[in-house]
């Protein structure tokens, strides 16, 4: 029974699906990671190491690029935690990746305030770009385009996320000087956050 | 109207997020240092009487929040600064943090003082990591000034603030999921009550309270809780930061009291400045995705929590999304249902299948091949939604359609009738059918 009675799950309405991230080859932290992962660790209680899940994966990413199961029950290890708990965590952050991913990923935001200002086409421009669909990687493996949620950017939208960095105000006829300029110089040819003024240092 | 910004007034300055500059142009710490001399009792007393509301949608007292910790428990308390900031349509919190963190830092501090925690964790969204740079550079010179760490200005007191990063997942802005995802774990809410304030971090008590919330506090402090209350209309006292985004010619983050109407900060020059290309307004959504829609004839009350209720809608997070006269109010609606869809926890069965089969049903109608007795389907699934959720993302979602039904009826049931899309917009996708994941 539905929450609603003319809810049919018998129509491919309910969809419930595992699908186990890849094995991987064997993983382990560098020293530095490892050593940056017990610094956040002691942010929290003793008893609390499962607290720093979000930053572990994240250390394991940045190493590897993307979270394999191998990846996973490394992290369940150093928090003392189990392989369940680590899956059951990455499979619901939307940042964590369970498949290669280039080296450059590339996040139009396509909530509201961005699809007013024209996200969706340039979404469209990027598509045409790099020759691929959304969610998925180009013939060359550098960049990875997505669609994301509300980046909360909206005054300068619409807004593509690049890795950790910003593009903002990215137009359809933008989308090759976008691509060419990451190609050339990396997250440095970004337009970056508008918030940082003229003649702040990098923080 | 406040004459001069309190929360923004050095944001567009070179170095404004600095120690240094915060220690010369802003509050330098002396509300803390004011903070440490009192009792703590008389700080959330303080709170109380300015009536400070929280600033992260619901509007709750602040105060009161700060009293219901028990602070003789035994156990740890903590304070939980919410710079999730995930709202469509909002990005206030983010010129705060990136411009004027120690504002914040002092906010954290004092409010750990009043609750009697030693320890506040700022939990980020993991988008925002150019911001939380700038925090933890920041957090490591104020360490450094023994602003942060063990007996603070010689009072004894000890308080300590960490960042915690998020890794998308709008859900993690529901305080009890916050709670949760700091904790390890999925972001989902819990079961309430019991709240935060009696079993919320590590099953502490705790106090969760949005980064414009704190950022009020040492201005409080500073300059009391009178004063404060006078800022503004009755009950909404205090300044506000505003994010008007859309079809505007300026969009941006504005500070104002919140006796500033939502038609003059859409349309005066000194906010967003009307509505681009000299279109007509079409409708607005006062305060971020989750509220009712409302008219361009609504927009005359004041932008306070009680002004926009009174209209129909709520100020929530003040994150103000303007839409022209070229907007189909059935794409709208299909687009924030993307959202909802994509950002239930899964939690409660009503919120996770309800959204997606709306998002479904929405898509259908938008691409011309609906049907009128979808429209009602539409309203029923909203109501069996709403109020049959663990959190208020529930209500949050099913909101874009009821209030786009109500008032747009007729737009959905031109789509159904012509079988196709009635106000195609010159800068939407055309080639592209509504997305069907």
């Amino acid at each position: 029974m539905s929450f609603h009675p003319a809810m049919d799950y018998g129509r491919g309405l309910h969809r419930s699906a595992r699908a186990l991230p890849e094995e991987g080859p064997p993983f382990a932290y560098t020293e530095a990671h490892r050593q940056a992962l017990e610094s956040i660790c002691a942010r929290y209680p003793p008893d609390q190491r499962k607290s720093a899940i979000l930053a572990a994966l994240f250390l394991a990413q940045r190493q590897q690029g993307y979270l394999t199961r191998t990846a996973m029950r490394h992290v369940a290890g150093v928090l003392g935690c189990t392989a369940a708990e680590v899956e059951d965590v990455v499979s619901f952050y939307t940042m964590f990746y369970t498949r290669p991913v280039g080296t450059y990923v590339l996040q139009v935001c396509r909530t509201l305030s961005c699809a007013l200002m024209g996200a969706e086409r340039v979404t469209e421009a990027l598509c045409v770009q790099l020759g691929v669909r959304p969610g998925e990687t180009d013939v060359t493996g550098q960049f990875t385009l997505i669609e994301v949620e509300c980046l909360g950017a909206c005054d300068r939208a619409p807004v593509v996320g690049v890795n950790d960095e910003w593009q903002e105000c990215q137009q359809p006829e933008d989308a090759r000087r976008l691509v060419d300029g990451l190609k050339a110089a990396g997250t440095a040819s970004l337009t970056g956050c508008h918030l940082r003024v003229r003649g702040d240092g990098p923080a | 109207m406040m004459n001069e910004p309190l929360l923004t007034r050095h944001v567009g300055e070179p170095g404004s997020y600095t120690l240094d500059f915060y220690m010369q142009h802003g509050g330098g710490y002396g509300a803390l240092r004011k903070a440490l001399a009192m009792t703590p009792e008389a700080v959330v007393d303080a709170v109380k009487v300015s009536g400070l509301r929280g600033r992260g949608g619901a509007g709750f007292p602040t105060g009161m929040k700060w009293q219901f910790v028990d602070r003789t428990s035994p156990r740890p308390k903590y304070l939980c600064c919410n710079a999730d900031e995930s709202e469509p349509g909002t990005f206030k919190d983010h010129v705060l943090m990136e411009r004027n963190p120690h504002l914040l830092f002092e906010g954290c501090l004092i409010g750990c003082y009043a609750i009697g925690a030693k320890v506040a964790y700022i939990y980020i969204r993991g988008e925002f990591h150019h911001v939380q740079a700038i925090l933890e550079a920041e957090l490591a010179q104020a360490r450094a000034a023994g602003l942060i760490g063990r007996n603070i200005f010689g009072s004894g007191f000890d308080c300590e603030i960490h960042v915690h990063r998020g890794a998308g997942a709008y859900e993690a802005g529901e305080e009890t999921a916050l709670i949760e995802s700091l904790e390890g774990k999925r972001a989902q809410p819990r079961l309430k009550p019991p709240f935060p304030a009696v079993a919320g971090l590590y099953g502490c008590p705790t106090a969760v309270n949005n980064v414009e919330t704190l950022c009020n506090v040492p201005l409080i402090i500073d300059r009391g809780a009178e004063w404060f209350a006078g800022l503004g209309p009755e009950k909404n006292g205090g300044p506000k930061l505003y994010c008007v985004s859309g079809h505007v010619r300026r969009p941006g983050v504005f500070e104002g009291t919140m006796d500033t109407t939502l038609r003059e900060l859409i349309y005066d020059e000194r906010f967003a400045g009307g509505i681009r290309d000299g279109r007509a307004l079409k409708c607005v959504i006062p305060g971020g995705s989750s509220v009712p829609v409302l008219l361009p004839d609504q927009l005359d009350g004041p932008a306070s929590f009680d002004g926009v209720a009174a209209a129909g809608s709520l100020l929530g997070s003040a994150g103000i999304i303007v839409m022209d006269e070229t907007t189909c109010m059935v794409w709208a609606a299909e687009n924030l249902l993307h959202f909802y869809a994509h950002e239930s926890c899964g939690k409660c069965t009503p919120c996770r299948e309800g959204c997606d089969w709306l998002h479904r049903i929405l898509g259908k109608i938008e691409r011309g091949e609906g049907q009128m007795k979808d429209v009602d389907l539409l309203l029923s699934i909203a109501n069996n939604i709403t109020g049959k959720t663990l959190c208020a993302f529930g209500d949050a979602a099913a909101t874009p359609v009821l209030t786009t039904v109500k008032l747009f009826r007729a737009e959905y049931e031109a789509h159904v009738r012509e079988g196709r899309c009635t106000v195609p917009a010159p800068w939407r996708s055309d080639a592209r059918a509504v997305a069907a994941h």
